[in-house]
């Protein structure tokens, strides 16, 4: 609901918004403009009885004087000739700096801002426009907030990647200014057309009678000596030769007249406190008097098209995800429920072609995350479950919530279920997390339609099978076909490798590897992900990257696995040989930019991205590595640059541990307990707000938190809170 | 019943002879000269042969608050409401013509009363009496060129 009231109106006001947007930007950078060209005399400098007198000293047949809250005068007066001009004028000596001439260009820019040059009709859209940016952006805001998980988070750094990453960071940093600027505006149109009252008018009341007497000199009426110019908006002059007539005054206090004669003020009559509440809004929405604020909305309505064009585009990839229109009968009256878990999208791209194979066969379906388990299903007879298993058999991201809502899940007896896992055999713990559903669903009392298949490295072979033993114990017939969507990779050249180990045990290699021929690398940030498609192999392997794009060269370090498909092929490649990989971008896993220390953890070659970040430190920041090796002789990774990182001040403090002694005297340790031998260091650390990143093996992961949870006792907090405060990063495989 | 037929008809007829000769349809037309800005705002009035206000002919521009940019006749007509009413239209932009057409009093013509027009332009300046011009007979269909940003002006009388 929020997200199509976030989303219908942007998409069908996004010309007008584009356009209010850039128009308005241009017309901000006005207020700075003219604020340069102004001389400003202090408040109390200048009266404007004195003002006047100068300017009449060196115009003929001055009839106005136009004060802008820039700062600048004009003064309008017609030559001997009787032609009419406007001249900029120093308030100071009361001379010209120039002729006042509007840029056409800039009036043409306002009319589009206000109007689309469509005048009244115009002016009317201009203002829904501005009343739907409120509502575009007040529905962001809380989608933000939802989406991060609380109003806190809204000021950390934001996870995620691509458009949808670009859209919220732009939005975050803009949507005052948006709002304040749309609901400036939309309480001006809404002045303009009289739903509010303006009471920055005041209708002038003319004196009833004046005192005909000659007209005095300018800079010697009374009433004009005690005005300051700082406060004056337009003064009036009387018609020459009329001595009925009389000055006419405007100032940021109110309005009134003048005896030109006399110099006595006449009828002034105050602005209201709402007109004056009226003016500022003004104001706030032009940056007339305030230039630097008027930058700053300039530069919060110059993301509007960025917003517009990613906004779009997040819109039009989910609807190609769902494209295919499966329709999802609602929970309660679906008569077959699918539940997935999954950590990315190929899963889904399973669950979708069981979904749609269904439906064909007559069901009504209903289809959601294993996290979004109901406790009761009371029209269903059939529940299938697909789902991955993450690390070492634990919940993947849409299904961590699956068992503890377990729990309160109550089934009809009749209910039966199949579970569908999804996994790599060549990690332990294969389709664990599957196998741990089927346990606990059959525990429920609920009756398995047949035993669980694990479907290797998303084979489309498997899940056909599996959908024939489906269709012949239920007699729908499903014809299940789906295919994962081929990986678009580049080809890369190996151009170095250093190689660490003895006798091909714990076999460490960097590898590093630029783009064949004359392509170029696409962009890349140490902590992403380098996808390796192994030849004849259907999945990828990912590995860290050490490097960034301004390296110019992928760097990869990769340990050989016992068996490893993918880590054998990569330590097989000679100089020259090439692969099939891509990028997949992994921005969770990135030091927080600002001051705060950072304390980067890691474990054989776990060090990759962690000495990349080491590496891009130039800005010096605090930053310490504890990591840990097997052999200091023969695997010590990165040595001779984390020597010069820490010479050139990149590195603050470098801790190693190794666990094989060389003899009896060499101390044997693991990372963490060179962290509990420093733990008064990375507590202070911690106080001072360090970030912490994890990088390694998941055995060492563990022992990393156990470590660190005792050395934050006395803190009084633990692992689990740094996490939520995303200040633990962890790349755990 | 044929005696009150004709006493109306008799009375209608009266009437109209009545506004006939009491009043003249009188046309004005205003070319305004190009100029850089937003559409003019005019005061088309009556003034007697020493510049007093008499009369409002017509108002070009809809929004009062900037009427007072338009300095003889706002004067003259202390801006009241009930000297306007009904005699108000769009503002004029640059190079456009403005016509107007109205009834005015036989005492009024040819008895020393001109025809003023004030203009005012956001941004502008406001002019008193661009055009200033003597309602006669025989000023009738006659070109008379304004100051600032009315280029020319005449009236036509039926």
């Amino acid at each position: 609901m929020l997200r199509k009231l976030h989303g219908l109106p942007s998409l069908f006001m996004a010309l007008f918004l584009i356009t209010i947007a850039t128009t308005g930007t241009m017309l901000s950078l006005m207020p700075a403009i003219h604020r340069a060209h102004a001389v400003v005399p202090d408040k109390g400098e200048v009266s404007v009885a004195a003002m006047a007198q100068r300017i009449v000293q060196h115009h003929p047949n001055v009839e106005k004087i136009d004060r802008k809250l820039s700062g600048e005068v004009v003064v309008y007066y017609k030559t001997a000739s009787h032609q009419p001009k406007a001249d900029l004028v120093n308030p100071l000596t009361g001379q010209s700096i120039g002729p006042y001439q509007p840029s056409a260009f800039m009036n043409w820019v306002e009319d589009m801002h206000r109007s689309f040059l469509l005048h009244d009709t115009g002016r009317k859209l201009a203002g829904g426009v501005a009343l739907v940016m409120v509502l575009i952006c007040l529905s962001g805001v809380f989608l933000l907030v939802r989406r991060l998980g609380g109003w806190k988070a809204l000021i950390k750094p934001i996870k995620g990647s691509g458009v949808k990453r670009i859209h919220s960071e732009l939005a975050r940093f803009a949507v005052l200014g948006l709002l304040l600027s749309s609901l400036t505006g939309s309480y001006m149109s809404a002045m303009r057309f009289g739903f509010v009252k303006d009471h920055t008018f005041i209708p002038p009341s003319f004196p009833s009678s004046v005192s005909g007497g000659q007209p005095a000199p300018v800079g010697s009426l009374i009433a004009l000596k005690n005005i300051d110019l700082t406060s004056l908006h337009e003064l009036v002059f009387p018609y020459p030769g009329d001595l009925q007539d009389f000055y006419t005054l405007t100032t940021e206090q109110g309005s009134g007249f003048v005896d030109q004669s006399t110099g006595t003020l006449l009828n002034f009559t105050r602005l209201p406190p709402m007109g004056v509440f009226q003016q500022w809004i003004i104001r706030l929405h032009t940056g007339q008097g305030i230039w630097w604020l008027g930058l700053i909305l300039g530069a919060s309505a110059l993301t509007v098209p960025v917003l517009s064009y990613t906004g779009v585009l997040a819109w039009w990839r989910k609807r190609r995800v769902k494209k295919g229109d499966l329709v999802n009968t609602p929970s309660k009256e679906a008569d077959t429920i699918l539940l997935v878990g999954t950590e990315g999208q190929t899963t889904w791209g399973f669950a979708q072609d069981l979904q749609r194979q269904l439906i064909r066969a007559g069901r009504h379906v209903h289809c959601a995350q294993m996290n979004q388990l109901v406790e009761d299903y009371p029209q269903a007879d059939t529940l299938f479950i697909l789902t991955s298993t993450y690390g070492n058999g634990d919940a993947p991201t849409t299904a961590q919530q699956f068992m503890n809502k377990l729990k309160r899940f109550t089934s009809n007896n009749s209910l039966r279920f199949a579970v569908l896992g999804f996994g790599d055999r060549q990690f332990p713990n294969f389709c664990q997390f599957a196998l741990d559903v089927t346990t606990a669903l059959e525990q429920k009392g609920l009756t398995p339609l047949c035993h669980t298949e694990l479907i290797n490295r998303s084979s489309a072979e498997q899940f056909r099978e599996w959908g024939k033993t489906i269709a012949d114990l239920t007699g729908w017939p499903l014809a299940l076909s789906y295919h994962p969507q081929p990986i678009a990779t580049q080809t890369l050249a190996l151009v170095g490798r250093e190689d660490y180990g003895v006798n091909g045990r714990a076999a460490t290699s960097i590898l590093r590897f630029r783009a064949a021929g004359a392509h170029s690398l696409p962009f890349f940030e140490a902590g992403d992900l380098l996808g390796v498609m192994p030849p004849q192999e259907a999945t990828a392997r990912f590995y860290s990257l050490a490097s960034s794009t301004t390296d110019d060269v992928l760097e990869i370090c990769v340990r050989k696995q016992p068996n490893g498909v993918c880590s054998s092929y990569l330590h097989g490649l000679q100089l020259g040989d090439c692969i099939e990989g891509f990028i997949r971008h992994n921005p969770e896993f990135r030091p927080a930019v600002g001051r705060h220390p950072v304390i980067l953890i890691g474990a054989g070659a776990g060090i990759g991205p962690l000495t990349g970040f080491i590496r891009q430190n130039t800005q010096r920041h605090p930053m310490f590595l504890y990591w840990g090796g097997r052999n200091q002789k023969v695997d010590f990774l990165y040595q001779p640059d984390l020597t010069r990182y820490l010479n050139d001040q990149r590195l603050t403090g470098l801790q190693t541990a190794f666990s094989q002694g060389e003899d009896q005297t060499t101390e044997k340790a693991y990372v963490q307990d060179k962290l509990l031998q420093d733990q008064a260091t990375v507590r202070q650390l911690l106080e001072q707000g360090a970030q912490i990143l994890v990088c390694g093996g998941r055995g060492m992961a563990n022992g990393v938190t156990q470590a660190l949870n005792d050395i934050l006792e006395p803190l009084q907090t633990n692992v689990d809170t740094l996490k939520a405060q995303g200040r633990y990063l962890e790349d755990v495989y | 019943m044929r005696k009150y037929i004709f006493l109306a008809l008799s009375l209608i007829t009266a009437f109209t002879l009545s506004m006939s000769a009491q009043a003249q349809e009188v046309t004005f037309t205003t070319h305004l000269a190009r100029y850089d800005g937003s559409g003019a705002y005019l005061a088309i009035y009556l003034a007697d042969a020493h510049g007093r206000y008499r009369k409002t002919i017509w108002v070009a521009g809809r929004n009062a608050r900037y009427y007072f940019e338009l300095p003889g006749w706002a004067r003259g007509s202390r801006l009241r409401p009930s000297e306007y009413d009904g005699m108000t239209g769009a503002s004029v932009t640059s190079g456009h013509t403005l016509v107007v057409t109205k009834n005015i009093p036989d005492n009024l013509i040819n008895k020393g009363y001109q025809i003023v027009i004030d203009s005012a332009v956001e941004n502008g300046n406001s002019n008193r009496a661009d055009i200033s011009t003597p309602l006669t007979t025989a000023g009738s269909g006659k070109t008379v060129m304004g100051s600032v940003y009315v280029l020319s002006f005449r009236y036509d009388l039926k």
